[in-house]
């Protein structure tokens, strides 16, 4: 930019300059892959929303006379162990898949900026207390405790098993606001911001975060392809959203026979191909967000 | 300028004894081992209206000392007394109205901006946070500050990363401006930038010193800079006031040996009358763990047995002239032929 010429002689009012947070997007849409993540994220999100009109069954009915059809006009990518609709289940499936991602991403996401600024803000006690307790999850074995949490709940709904991701993966993200925090604090804006007679919440709500926005936005984006990894994993071994809920998890789950995997690829290829497009798309995105905020340049 | 300390004896400001250590933190346990004493046992008057100078050596504790007035870190020990009141034990929530009044312009015109933060937000936000104007004349007050320190209505719509470092010391001080204060730190508000930048800055600040009767802290690590704008220049080495006087009685009489060393460093463009050089040996010691007596006994060329013991207090050499040094406070154990030299 830069080269804004004083044309603007007769507009009072000054034209707005483009903001930090603006330039990085800039940036942003530049990077090809980045860009190429967006669209399939923007086509994945469409298909979860307009699954009612791509998918002609329901996702949930079982139909035991026509169970593990192959593909036909009927059903276009056959039906599994429960004669459900592969393709039916497959369009719904992105809706649980991307919802759990997003949300535990954000359920996450909150926990860990409020603990991390609280660490990182006010240093000392605060700080020591919410570490210990963010080491004192990180060194139980993540998947055992889901499993345990997972075996002592009889039902497992969407809403559940978000609030158990969040609350075992809070860790990760409380740290990474945390040491940003800390390398923001000595800033003479900071210094300056109380010099001023700032409020604690308004430093950290003006001052520390929209500067920390740039790992929060990288960190929640890598962290969502995560948990969307994680869903299709817990469900994969049977602990994730239970049957007949549709996720991509629990389509891959089919795969566990010997015959479906060798003599019905149509049921499992699909979804698992699903979750390597969606996951690589959002890591292509994270990595273009990380690029576009960590460029030193100022233009 | 130095004939306005005569007329002006109003006191501002009156820190005494104030003493700021960080403790130095070890072991597993992260026990106490030590302290950093930044600001060690200083007293000085800051009157109205005046510039007081402060220059040191990087690590002597000036910026810590302005910081710790301005309560930006908790002193250790010691009073600061203004308007009859010690803010040194306030609670930070009683001390928040009292910012309004004292300021601070930093050194660094890149990292005291936030860079998230337009133009207009930054100058604008003290006055948002104490709560002085109504939102009108909170933005009219922006476009009138920027107009005093030289910049255009256009400049609040626009980030810090658009500007060069002298503009964005420019905006600082529009931002300290902005609620209208009475007193100024400036920590070395002028040394990140350009010598060319420098004077037009310092020129900025006298302008807007007479205009807004502001007091000046001025802190500088140059001798040159502290006596262009200073009306009272104080000396620090090592977290102690070695010298301070009025500005024409510092520079040309100095009295302590460091004083007079830094002032023999200042370059000279006077070809004529070089003046005898002797630059100090060795480096500032550590302020964990300061020499005994006298800080400077280490380097000091006019070193007796009583420096490495005693610590020499500030002593009135008349004309507002203090200076901590045993040379004048034992008249009994040097002759008077000596102190002289």
């Amino acid at each position: 930019m830069g080269i804004r010429k004083t044309e603007d002689v007769k507009s009072s009012q000054p034209e707005k300059s483009k903001s930090p947070l603006q330039l990085a997007m800039r940036r942003f849409l530049r990077n090809r892959l980045a860009v190429a993540g967006i669209v399939i994220i923007i086509i994945m999100v469409s298909i979860a929303v307009f699954a009612p009109l791509l998918a002609q069954h329901d996702p949930r009915q079982s139909d035991l006379i026509n169970v593990m059809q192959k593909p036909s006009g009927e059903n276009w990518l056959g039906t599994d162990s429960s004669g459900r609709d592969n393709f039916s289940r497959l369009v719904y499936g992105s809706q649980v898949s991307l919802l759990i991602g997003f949300f535990a991403m954000l359920f996450t996401l909150a926990i860990g900026v409020v603990l991390g600024s609280l660490s990182g803000f006010y240093g000392g006690k605060v700080d020591s207390l919410i570490m210990r307790a963010a080491d004192l999850m990180l060194i139980f074995p993540f998947l055992l405790l889901v499993l345990t949490v997972m075996a002592i709940l009889d039902r497992v709904t969407i809403g559940i098993f978000i609030t158990i991701i969040a609350l075992t993966t809070w860790p990760n993200i409380t740290r990474i606001l945390r040491g940003t925090f800390l390398s923001l604090r000595e800033k003479e804006y900071i210094i300056g911001a109380r010099s001023i007679g700032c409020s604690d919440l308004r430093i950290i709500v003006k001052h520390f975060l929209p500067n920390a926005i740039g790992p929060i936005i990288v960190n929640a984006t890598i962290m969502m392809a995560t948990l969307i990894i994680i869903e299709s994993g817990l469900s994969f071994i049977g602990f994730g959203i239970p049957q007949p809920t549709p996720t991509w998890g629990n389509m891959v789950t089919e795969a566990r026979s010997l015959r479906v995997l060798t003599q019905h690829p149509e049921a499992w290829v699909p979804p698992g191909l699903a979750i390597l497009l969606t996951v690589l798309a959002i890591n292509f995105i994270g990595d273009g967000l990380r690029d576009a905020f960590d460029t030193k340049s100022n233009m | 300028m130095s004939s306005k300390t005569s007329k002006k004896q109003e006191v501002l400001f009156e820190i005494k004894n104030l003493k700021k250590y960080f403790p130095v933190k070890g072991g597993v346990l992260q026990r106490t081992v030590g302290h950093v004493k930044a600001v060690d046992d200083i007293s000085f008057t800051i009157y109205k209206g005046e510039t007081l100078g402060i220059v040191g050596e990087s690590g002597s504790g000036k910026s810590t000392l302005g910081r710790t007035i301005l309560r930006l870190l908790d002193p250790t020990e010691g009073e600061i007394i203004y308007n009859n009141e010690d803010i040194a034990s306030l609670r930070q929530g009683k001390l928040r109205p009292l910012r309004k009044d004292m300021q601070m312009v930093f050194q660094d015109p890149y990292a005291s901006l936030n860079p998230r933060m337009s133009v207009g937000e930054l100058i604008e936000e003290p006055m948002i946070v104490q709560n002085t104007l109504s939102k009108a004349d909170r933005k009219q007050m922006v476009v009138d500050l920027l107009g005093k320190v030289g910049l255009g209505p256009e400049a609040r719509m626009k980030y810090p990363h658009e500007f060069s470092g002298g503009q964005r010391q420019r905006i600082g001080i529009a931002r300290s401006l902005s609620t209208r204060p009475k007193f100024i730190i400036g920590d070395e508000p002028v040394s990140a930038l350009d010598v060319s930048v420098q004077s037009q800055v310092l020129n900025l600040m006298e302008d807007l010193q007479d205009e807004f009767e502001l007091t000046y802290l001025f802190i500088a690590h140059d001798l040159s800079v502290v006596k262009h704008i200073s009306d009272r220049v104080g000396v620090m080495y090592l977290g102690r006031m070695a010298e301070i006087a009025p500005k024409k009685s510092l520079y040309d009489k100095p009295l302590h040996p460091y004083t007079q060393a830094l002032i023999a460093a200042v370059p000279s463009t006077d070809v004529l009358n070089v003046r005898e050089k002797t630059p100090l040996k060795g480096d500032l010691p550590s302020p964990s763990n300061p020499p005994t007596g006298c800080a400077f006994h280490t380097r000091c060329p006019k070193v007796h047995d009583r420096c490495k013991v005693d610590r020499p207090e500030l002593v009135h050499m008349g004309e507002e002239h203090y200076v901590a040094c045993h040379l004048y406070t034992n008249p009994e154990s040097k002759s008077s032929e000596d102190l002289q030299s």
